[in-house]
């Protein structure tokens, strides 16, 4: 509304470390029977200054949203062992709890704590453990075939929650072969209606907590997308009354201008190697795919289409770019190689397909899938084009993937606001994560950090 | 800040088609409010020509929107009027330029949004031109989905969001 008064009046601010009010809290709104029942005991502490995050809490919670496992209430727990040597094997098995995580926490001097912690097999330990030569966790060396893994670090009173992810990470990877993406983040768009600076980009742990806001602005910012190395974000802003992309430092706030041509600036995506920018641009009237040489500013037109062509997303070797096109009629999603230009249409399912993105391991394509009006969001496996539609709720949109390839994260409608929501991979298990205030839209999960 | 001051500084120091970048009712209404002693005086001389440009911009701007159907960017024939009074000014004043912006429904990916809110947007300049307007009077920028003018998300919310607006 001030834009009449020019230039002159700064329309944005960066802003680093400042804490937001709208921490994303999370309901599971569709749980998965056959998660396996596990036990995070609360961790033992010993010393004076009660650290304020509870580790086993925070475990649980991460274990829980995977969707994979089912962590048993404190109130259920048989007993509260504090190391492996405490556990009554027959009385968890009688639970049928299949892995236990035990710990303590010891103040070892001002700010430092000595975290130890145990995950112990179950069914192994019950059936008397057994030895093993192997080297479990790098640190302890059990020998115990029924010690999973075991290790003991020293850390400072602000890296509590950190460190349980880093728990998490362990745990999940030792029980389902898959590496965790507890460690990692999301950032996203927040739009709070009456705020002075109504659109802010927001960069927060995977389960919301750390928020960070990056930017804040006057007019719309779109479309976050993740360097490789997880140290900086491309986005599109309206700073200007115009599109344009810029390329920021998370760590150290600083920005830089990528694009600002006539038209649409649109959609930046990242190859896998970090050197080249896909993008839309409309300079030449009309929205087309582009790759640019991020340090020479070369652009490559990849395609050349009277009809809306958009949603760039890499193949993950970088080979082939997937994306959005209208050149048969309704938006359906189409593939091109880079290097030789050759295009073939990849969906023909459903009225319309959009905001493709290869699963991790190239195996699927995760997309905005519209079957009678409803958009949701799908997963088609590349091989069998075989298309599962994974979710239920209303207005899906901007899918982004773990770079675990677990889970997917989009923007959907909630009553009658904005909302981040979860949904696994085989779509059985789905969460809610509403913003306390505003609305949230165009998540982007960072790769492994 | 007060925008009513500025507003009215601007009025006084800058020539009036700075205020072409101003585009909600609610800042006329305030434009208005304001410069009223100032309107008086003018007309008591007769009317000059900023005071009719100002008075041509308000009139077009009271009218200024153009609504679509949903995935569509085709003119509907109802807005061939409106169309027709803002060639026409455009026309006249050939030093006075106008940006087109297209906006879109929630419905349907963001970015697939922009696009479509651009092609609304070039639809209307197309329109202008086949109108006679100049090119180099007109502009386009798409904000997709990302400002609607009313919440909700039912079809009357939806049909209002699906919209080119003329800024001068």
């Amino acid at each position: 509304m001030l834009k009449l008064i020019g230039k002159s009046l700064v329309a944005f601010a960066l802003v680093l470390s400042a804490k937001s009010y709208a921490s994303l809290e999370i309901v599971i709104t569709d749980g998965v029977d056959s998660a396996r029942p596990v036990a995070i005991v609360p961790f033992k502490f010993e010393g004076n200054t009660l650290p304020n995050q509870r580790i086993a809490d925070i475990v649980s919670a991460d274990l829980m949203r995977s969707g994979k496992f089912n962590p048993i209430a404190t109130t259920r727990m048989p007993q509260q062992p504090t190391n492996s040597k405490e556990i009554d094997y027959q009385r968890w098995m009688k639970q049928g709890v299949e892995a236990v995580v035990t710990g303590t926490i010891r103040e070892v001097g001002v700010n430092r704590y000595a975290v130890r912690f145990e995950l112990v097999d179950v069914f192994k330990g019950a059936s008397g453990g057994g030895s093993s030569s192997a080297i479990i966790g790098g640190q302890l060396t059990t020998g115990l075939s029924h010690i999973l893994d075991a290790r003991e670090t020293t850390i400072s009173g602000d890296q509590f929650r950190q460190y349980a992810h880093r728990i998490s990470d362990i745990v999940y990877e030792k029980l389902t072969g898959e590496r965790g993406a507890f460690l990692t983040k999301i950032a996203y768009v927040l739009v709070r209606e009456r705020a002075d600076f109504k659109y802010q980009l927001v960069v927060a742990d995977y389960d919301g907590e750390n928020e960070q806001v990056l930017l804040r602005a006057k007019e719309p910012l779109m479309s976050p997308a993740w360097s490789p190395d997880g140290t900086k974000l491309a986005y599109v802003t309206f700073e200007k009354r115009q599109s344009q992309i810029y390329i920021q430092d998370i760590y150290t706030g600083r920005r830089s201008i990528l694009t600002s041509f006539k038209g649409i600036n649109g959609a930046p995506k990242w190859s896998p190697d970090g050197r080249r920018m896909a993008m839309v641009l409309s300079k030449d009237g009309n929205a087309e795919i582009y790759v640019m040489d991020i340090a020479t500013k070369a652009l490559t037109k990849l395609t050349n289409h009277r009809r809306i062509d958009t949603e760039p997303s890499w193949s993950p070797d970088g080979s082939k770019l997937i994306f959005s096109s209208e050149r048969g009629g309704n938006p359906q999603i189409y593939s091109v190689n880079v290097a030789s230009g050759v295009t073939e249409r990849v969906t023909f399912e459903g009225e319309m397909n959009l905001a493709a993105s290869y699963t991790p391991d190239g195996s699927g394509i995760v997309m905005v899938n519209r079957t009678n009006g409803q958009y949701n969001i799908a997963r088609m496996d590349v091989e069998s084009r075989y298309l599962q539609v994974l979710t239920r709720t209303y207005l899906d949109e901007s899918p982004s993937i773990a770079p675990n390839g677990s889970m997917i994260i989009y923007s959907t409608l909630y009553g009658s606001s904005q909302v981040l929501a979860l949904v696994s991979m085989d779509g059985r298990f789905k969460a809610r994560l509403p913003a306390a205030n505003g609305r949230v839209k165009s998540p982007a999960w960072s790769p492994f950090l | 800040m007060n925008l009513n001051k500025v507003l009215k500084g601007l009025l006084v120091a800058v020539p009036v088609l700075t205020l072409a970048a101003c585009s909600s009712t609610d800042e006329v209404a305030a434009t208005d409010a304001n410069t009223g002693a100032n309107t008086n005086q003018v007309v008591e001389q007769g009317l000059s020509a900023e005071e009719l440009l100002r008075q041509q911009l308000e009139a077009l701007r009271q009218d200024n929107t153009i609504y679509f159907d949903f995935d569509k960017s085709e003119i509907r024939s109802e807005f061939a009027s409106v169309l027709e009074a803002h060639a026409a000014f455009l026309r006249a004043r050939t030093n006075i330029t106008v940006t087109v912006e297209g906006h879109t429904d929630a419905r349907g990916t963001p970015e697939y949004n922009i696009a479509l809110g651009e092609r609304r947007g070039q639809s209307v300049t197309q329109y202008l031109a086949n109108l006679g307007v100049a090119a180099g009077q007109m502009s386009v920028v798409s904000y997709g989905e990302e400002k609607p003018a009313v919440e909700g998300n039912d079809e009357s919310a939806f049909s209002k969001n699906r919209r080119a607006v003329l800024v001068y």
